[in-house]
C-alpha cells in the first residue's frame, strides 16, 4: 500500500445517475448503493441527470509540505484534490528539506495519516537533495511508503545517474517518473522559443531542450529494459518520440496537464504571472499533438502539475515570477469545457485518462465500479456552469489560470476511498 | 439636485506600441512637431500641464530617458518626481506592487516606469489609477523610443511611408529593436533585421519583417539603424557570437558599409569601434544628436496627449449631463 490517508469513518449513502465506466464497457443509468464505504449494490435507476464515473488518479501534485505550508499543507491539498473528483493523488518530493530520507518520507506518512482527507501517495527523489550526485535509498525509501521516484522540478541531467537509477530501482518494484529538460537549453528560458517569445523578448525555452531528454531518457529506459513516466509533455517532438519508443516496446508512459492541452503560447502575451510554466505553454501544432496522443492513448495520463504559489510570489513582473498554477480544482471542469464541448474529445477518453491511465500508468489500483470494490467515484453536473472565483479554492493558492473564467461541468461528489470527501451544495439537484 | 454622473473612462497608458493605432502614431508625432515649435521661443516652459505631477521610477541606469522624460515634464510646467532603485525602499526589499502603491497613494497624473524585468509596467497598471509610460522593460517594449525614431526619421527624410529601415545587430536583446519593427510597420515602412544567426530571435519574421544575416543587404535600406551588443542582458557564458573583434568585422558599420544618401541611427550608448565605426558616428550622415533632441519633443507630446486628448467618451458623458 503506498497511499495513506487519515482513519475514520466510512460512509453509506446511494447515488443516481449516468454511469460511465469507461474501462468497464459500462455506461448506464444506476443506482449505486454504498454500505459502509463497500458498493454494495447496482440497480437500475431512471435518473441520468448526473454522470457518476470512477474517480480521478493524479499522479502529479505538489502539496508544499514541508516547507511552504503556507502555501499548501496536505489537507488543504487533499481538500482541494476532494473538490476536483480525485480519490487518489501522488505528491511530489521537492520540498523544503527534499523527500529523500526515509526520515523525512516517515514524516509525511505520519502527516498524512493524521490529515489527508484523500489517499495520498508519495513520490521520493531520485537524487539525494534533488542535486544529480548520487542516488536516495531507493531501498528503505520503498519499504517506508514511497509510490515512485522522481526528481521533478528538476531533470536528471548526468544520463550515467539516470542509467542507475533505472538499474536499481528495479530492486524496488517502484518506476521512475522523469522532468525532461535539458537545463543548457533551457538557461534563462521564460516562455516558448516561437513568434510570441520573440515579440515579447521573453527568454526562449525552445522545444527541443525537452524533446532532446525525452529521446535520452526513453533510449536509457529501452536500454535497461525498464518502465519510464514522462512527466507533464508539453512538445510535438516528445509525443513522437514516446510513440516511437512505445512501438519499439519500452513500457513508457505519458502525462500531459490540463493548461497544456487548452492553451498555447498566445495566452503569454497577456504577460499574466499565472500563465507561466514550467514546461511553457507552446505552440498551437503542439497542442494539437498533444491532444491527439491523448485521444489515440500515447499519452494516457492527464496530470494537474499542482504547483501553489503565494500570491505575493506571482504578484511580480512575468519575468521574475515563479513557474507553475495550480489545478486539482479545475482540472476536469476545464478539460470538459475546452475539450469535450467542442467535440475534440469523448466524454468517455476524458474520464478513461482522468482515473485509469493514471492508476495504470504509476502502478495504483484502478477505480472501479463493481458490487464489492471499496467505492471511489465521482459525480458529475455536465450542465452546470461556474466562474472560476479566486475565493472558491480549497487550496491555500490561487494561482489558477482559469481566474475569472466560465467553466462547464461541475463535480458534484466525490467518494475516496469509501468517504464522502466532497458535497458540493452550491449544484441544485 | 440629481447627481452628475460621468464615468471615469480607464486611464490609458502607454506600455508597447501594441497600444497604439496609426491614428495615434500621427497625433503624437504631430504634437511634438509643435513641441518643437513652442521650444524655439525664447521662454522654453509651456503652462499646458500645470498643477500635473509626473512620477518617474527608474530601476535600471539611464542617462537620455531619464534626463528628457524629466526636461519634458518641466517644460510643460508639470511637478516631477524621480524614484530610483538604489537610495530607495527598493535596497529594503520593497516589492515593486509596494512601491507603485506607495507612489500611488500621492495621486500622481503619471508614472513613467523603467525597470529589467519584462511586465513591470502591468504591475504597475494594476495597482494605480495613474497613466503609466513604459519607458524600457527588460528585452521587452521602449515605445517612446520607436516614437521619437519615427519623428527622426521623418525628419529627415520627409516621409515615413515605404521607407526601409535596416537594424542591424543585437536583435535577440534588444526592446529597441521590438518596438521599432512595430511602430514602422503601423506607419507603413519596410524593415530588414540584420545580425548573426545566434542574435536573431526564433520566429521573429512574424512581427512583419525581413530578417537577413549578411550585411551587404543594407546597401539598399535609407536608414541603417545600429544596436549595441547588450551584454548585461545575456546569460553568463553564452557565448553569441565568438568574439566582439569577429561581430565587428561581419557587421560593424564601417564608412566602406555606408552608402551616399543613408542616414545612420543609434539608440545610445553606442560603443564606438564595435557595433559602430568612429567616422560614422562622427559623420553627417549619423542623426544620434537629432535622436536626443526627438527623444525631448516626442515625450512632451507623449505626456500631453495621455493628459490632456480626452476619450470621446467623457466628452459626451459631460454633454448628456
Amino acid at each position: 500500500m503506498t497511499l495513506f490517508c487519515r482513519n475514520g469513518r466510512v460512509d453509506s449513502l446511494t447515488l443516481e445517475g449516468r454511469v460511465v465506466a469507461p474501462v468497464q464497457g459500462m455506461d448506464e443509468c444506476l443506482r449505486i448503493s454504498i454500505a459502509e464505504g463497500v458498493i454494495t449494490a447496482l440497480e437500475p435507476s431512471s435518473s441520468s441527470r448526473s454522470v457518476i464515473a470512477p474517480a480521478f488518479v493524479d499522479p502529479h501534485v505538489h502539496l508544499r509540505t514541508p516547507g511552504r505550508e503556507d502555501e499548501e499543507t496536505i489537507r488543504s491539498g487533499t481538500e482541494a484534490a476532494a473538490a476536483g473528483g480525485y480519490c487518489a493523488i501522488l505528491a511530489m518530493p521537492n520540498t523544503e528539506p527534499v523527500v529523500d530520507s526515509a526520515a523525512v518520507l516517515g514524516s509525511l506518512v505520519a502527516l498524512a495519516r493524521a490529515e489527508a482527507v484523500v489517499p495520498t501517495g508519495f513520490m521520493a527523489a531520485i537524487s539525494k537533495g534533488l542535486h544529480g550526485g548520487e542516488l536516495t535509498e531507493m531501498a528503505e525509501l520503498a519499504a517506508s511508503g514511497a509510490a515512485a521516484f522522481t526528481d521533478d522540478g528538476l531533470p536528471v541531467v548526468s544520463a550515467r545517474l539516470l542509467r542507475r537509477a533505472l538499474q536499481y530501482s528495479e530492486l524496488t518494484g517502484l518506476r521512475l517518473a522523469l522532468h525532461c529538460e535539458d537545463p543548457d537549453l533551457s538557461r534563462g528560458g521564460q516562455a516558448h522559443e516561437a513568434a510570441v517569445a520573440a515579440e515579447l523578448g521573453l527568454g526562449g525555452y525552445p522545444s527541443v531542450a525537452e524533446s532532446v531528454m525525452v529521446e535520452r531518457d526513453l533510449a536509457l529506459a529501452e536500454f535497461e529494459g525498464r518502465p519510464l513516466h514522462v512527466m507533464h509533455m508539453s512538445a510535438r517532438e516528445s509525443v513522437q518520440a514516446l510513440r516511437a519508443a512505445q512501438a519499439a516496446g519500452v513500457a513508457a508512459t505519458g502525462e500531459v496537464t490540463p493548461h497544456h492541452l487548452c492553451l498555447t503560447d498566445e495566452a503569454v502575451r497577456s504577460l499574466d504571472p499565472n500563465v507561466k510554466m514550467n514546461p511553457p505553454l507552446r505552440s498551437e501544432d503542439d497542442r494539437h499533438a498533444l491532444v491527439e496522443a491523448l485521444r489515440d492513448g500515447t499519452i494516457a495520463v492527464v496530470a494537474t502539475d499542482h504547483a501553489p504559489h503565494a500570491q505575493h510570489e506571482k504578484d511580480v513582473p512575468f519575468e521574475e515570477a515563479p513557474f507553475g498554477v495550480t489545478g486539482l480544482e479545475t482540472a476536469f471542469s476545464a478539460l470538459y469545457t475546452h475539450l469535450v464541448g467542442p467535440g475534440v474529445l469523448s466524454l468517455e477518453s476524458l474520464l478513461e485518462r482522468m482515473s485509469a491511465g493514471p492508476a495504470r500508468a504509476l502502478g495504483l489500483a484502478e477505480p472501479r465500479i463493481e458490487i464489492g470494490a471499496r467505492a471511489n467515484l465521482v459525480q458529475l453536473d455536465l450542465e452546470d456552469e461556474w466562474r472560476v472565483d479566486p475565493d472558491g479554492f480549497r487550496s491555500r493558492s490561487q494561482n489558477s489560470w482559469l481566474l475569472g473564467q466560465t467553466l462547464r461541468g461541475r463535480v458534484l461528489r466525490t467518494v475516496a476511498d469509501g468517504r464522502l470527501v466532497h458535497h458540493n451544495q452550491d449544484v441544485g439537484e | 439636485m440629481p447627481e452628475l454622473y460621468v464615468p471615469q473612462p480607464e486611464p490609458r497608458h502607454l506600455l508597447s506600441v501594441r497600444d497604439l493605432g496609426s491614428d495615434d502614431v500621427e497625433r503624437i508625432l504631430e504634437t511634438a512637431r509643435g513641441m518643437a515649435s513652442a521650444l524655439d521661443r525664447e521662454v522654453k516652459k509651456l503652462p499646458t500641464l500645470r498643477g500635473r505631477t509626473v512620477v518617474h521610477l527608474f530601476y535600471e541606469s539611464s542617462t537620455r530617458t531619464l534626463a528628457s522624460f524629466e526636461l519634458a515634464a518641466k517644460r510643460l510646467s508639470a511637478e516631477t518626481m524621480s524614484v530610483r532603485s538604489s537610495g530607495s525602499s527598493v535596497d529594503k526589499g520593497e516589492s515593486l506592487k509596494d512601491t507603485a502603491l506607495t507612489l500611488s497613494a500621492y495621486d500622481p497624473d503619471v508614472i513613467v516606469i523603467r525597470h529589467p524585468s519584462i511586465g513591470a509596467p502591468d504591475v504597475v497598471v494594476r495597482v494605480t489609477d495613474a497613466h503609466v509610460v513604459n519607458a524600457g522593460d527588460g528585452k521587452h517594449q521602449h515605445p517612446t523610443q520607436a516614437l521619437l525614431d519615427l519623428y527622426t526619421i521623418r525628419d529627415a527624410l520627409g516621409r515615413l511611408a515605404n521607407v526601409h529601415v535596416a537594424i542591424v545587430g543585437d536583435i535577440l536583446h534588444s526592446r529597441v529593436a521590438r518596438s521599432l519593427v512595430q511602430a514602422l510597420e503601423l506607419v507603413g515602412a519596410q524593415v530588414t533585421l540584420v545580425a548573426p544567426p545566434t542574435l536573431l530571435p526564433r520566429g521573429v519574421e512574424a512581427l512583419g519583417c525581413e530578417t537577413s544575416t549578411d550585411i551587404a543587404s543594407i546597401a539598399s535600406a535609407d536608414v541603417i539603424y545600429v544596436l549595441r551588443m547588450q551584454q548585461e542582458r545575456m546569460e553568463p557564458g553564452a557565448a553569441f557570437v565568438p568574439s566582439l573583434r569577429e561581430f565587428a568585422a561581419l557587421y560593424g558599420i564601417t564608412p566602406a558599409r555606408v552608402r551616399t544618401g543613408q542616414v545612420v541611427m543609434h539608440p545610445g550608448p553606442m560603443n564606438r569601434g564595435v557595433e559602430i565605426d568612429p567616422r560614422v558616428a562622427d559623420s553627417a550622415a549619423a542623426l544620434v544628436t537629432n535622436q536626443v533632441r526627438a527623444g525631448l519633443v516626442v515625450r512632451m507630446a507623449v505626456l500631453y496627449d495621455l493628459l490632456t486628448v480626452a476619450p470621446a467618451r467623457v466628452a459626451e458623458a459631460v454633454v448628456v449631463a
